[in-house]
């Protein structure tokens, strides 16, 4: 008896980018029907056919290598800062009771309209669009840190407890990488915010690479090449995704 | 030192004689020099019902090479006895001593095994097992030649490079025992190790610890509420009553060694099953009973 189609390996990633596609090709008949106003909305052929244009005229590459930097530079600040503080929140009770519900509440606040402040201290410049990325994705790194560390089984500290570790080994050889999995997940969801963050405040500021980028676009009204750099941006954050969770794996192969 | 069998002698419970040999004081480890010393420990905690005492006056010695299972009914305190000798658990009176030296704390010469899961499961079975070497900062090629051969003791060659994950409940608790035989303590504790597993498993890793046993002399104090595993495995066994959690009785289990599962099938072990089960019994219907009348009070209170 053959395996129905339903149950093949390829079915689900068939499924997905039919998906995609099928949505794209609804809306492509739509806009040629008349149904959505083709000056707000542009055909999804035109933007598939923009893409190679924006990417050669527009110095694509050079804008996501900006991007790129600003981007890894609030990575690094946010797993840092954010780890840190995550444990520290799980070593100190106190620390935890008094700040947990305020750091919840930064996690769901619309940072990105902190920018104007983040302007007048720093400047138009990198560093205002760093330190928005970094805002932005510091809290989901602490809480999901946090998250991880407190999920971890008693009885594996107890296994740490029982060979006499340190504070320190106790950290390092169990919390951490038994908290691990949890802790990526607040990485993706702070690397992603950061992201969205750093690409908006490029666009809002006019300054620095892909958001730049959409902004010109805009004004210009090319709006085919303005969603065809959308679209590139998503790209770029499906990679991002799809990166942390190769790391994962790399980090922790079998659960 | 061994207090339940005093117990036992003052409640004038009726011995059989071919099954039991009830010591007054001096316990065989005690004439073989005990190396696990535990003296009028008592531990009590506070509840929102007021104070528990989950462990009262227990006494008992271990000596070199033996092999003593404690045995009680669900809430006798045995885990909460565990955490103290194993020095996971503070705050208690009495004291707990290893080759004469006092536990305050957790001690390098006392190895455990825990009921749940404990394999770190981002490790690999080599990698789990060299744990404590690592800890002790040997030299990566040493410590793996080490752990290899711990492996190969509780039969897993050629399962090394596995994760946890890939091996069976079975496989993974014999993980933790070649990781706590690694550290090569001078005795190990284990709390109900096989607790999770069905039947069949657990006589077979039975054979496994037995023959474990044989080979290294490794002293080893058992907890557990299986009576056939207790039987199986101990050389005595002490039986503690339900809260508070006192020693009973202390049972020498006189059947020959090198053992096996296969032992199970035999008259004189159906006799010490029997024996052990007309203490517990009471006991364990106390337990019951006082579950249901907490739940009926809880229920009554909501």
């Amino acid at each position: 008896m053959s395996t129905p189609i339903t149950k093949t390996s390829w079915f689900p990633a068939v499924l997905s980018f039919g998906s995609v596609f099928a949505a794209l090709l609804l809306i492509e008949i739509l806009i040629r029907l008349g149904l959505i106003n083709r000056f707000i909305v542009p055909l999804p052929s035109d933007i598939a056919a923009a893409l190679p244009r924006v990417i050669i005229e527009e110095q694509v590459f050079s804008r996501f290598l900006l991007t790129a930097t600003e981007a890894f530079s609030a990575s690094i600040l946010v797993t840092v800062f954010g780890v840190a503080g995550g444990a520290l929140l799980y070593r100190f009770r106190l620390l935890r009771e008094a700040t947990e519900t305020w750091v919840a509440a930064v996690a769901a606040a619309p940072l990105v309209l902190i920018y104007p402040l983040y302007l007048v201290i720093f400047g138009r410049n990198a560093t205002t669009i760093v330190v928005m990325g970094f805002t932005a994705g510091l809290a989901p790194v602490m809480l999901k840190t946090l998250e991880g560390l407190a999920g971890t089984r008693r009885v594996l500290i107890n296994v740490g407890r029982s060979f006499n570790l340190t504070p320190w080994q106790q950290f390092w050889k169990i919390l951490f990488p038994a908290a691990l999995p949890t802790i990526f997940v607040g990485m993706r969801l702070g690397l992603i915010f950061a992201l969205i963050n750093i690409v908006g405040v490029e666009f809002l500021i006019n300054f620095g690479g892909l958001g730049q980028l959409i902004n010109e676009l805009a004004e210009r009204y090319d709006l085919a090449g303005t969603y065809a750099a959308i679209s590139f941006v998503i790209l770029i954050s499906i990679n991002v995704f799809i990166l942390t969770e190769w790391l994962e794996r790399w980090l922790r192969p079998v659960e | 030192m061994f207090m339940g069998s005093i117990e036992c002698t003052e409640s004038g419970m009726a011995v059989a004689t071919a099954l039991t040999a009830v010591e007054s004081s001096g316990s065989a480890a005690a004439a073989g020099g005990a190396i696990l010393a535990v003296d009028n420990i008592t531990k009590q905690f506070e509840t929102p019902e007021g104070a528990v005492i989950a462990v009262d006056g227990v006494s008992l010695s271990v000596a070199h090479g033996e092999f003593v299972g404690i045995i009680g009914p669900s809430g006798c305190g045995k885990s909460t006895l565990f955490n103290i000798i194993g020095g996971l658990l503070d705050g208690y009176e009495g004291t707990v001593k290893v080759a004469g030296d006092l536990v305050r704390g957790p001690h390098p010469a006392i190895g455990m095994i825990f009921q749940e899961e404990s394999t770190f499961p981002w490790r690999t079975v080599i990698d789990n097992v060299a744990f404590p070497l690592e800890i002790a900062g040997m030299a990566k090629r040493e410590r793996y030649d080490r752990a290899k051969h711990f492996v190969s003791l509780v039969g897993l060659d050629g399962f090394e490079r596995r994760y946890p994950a890939e091996l069976s409940g079975g496989m993974r608790q014999r993980v933790s025992m070649a990781r706590t035989l690694a550290a090569e303590p001078k005795i190990m504790l284990m709390d109900e190790p096989f607790a999770a597993l069905d039947e069949q498993t657990r006589l077979l890793l039975g054979d496994k610890v037995l023959q474990i046993q044989q080979q290294l002399k490794q002293t080893t104090l058992l907890i557990t509420h299986n009576i056939t595993e207790a039987v199986q495995l101990s050389d005595r066994i002490l039986v503690m009553t339900y809260r508070p959690g006192k020693l009973k009785r202390m049972i020498k289990i006189d059947l020959p060694r090198p053992r096996s599962s296969e032992i199970v099938s035999s008259e004189a072990f159906g006799r010490y099953v029997a024996q052990i089960w007309s203490d517990l019994r009471e006991e364990a219907s106390r337990g019951m009973h006082a579950d249901e009348a907490a739940k009926l009070k809880q229920g009554g209170q909501s």
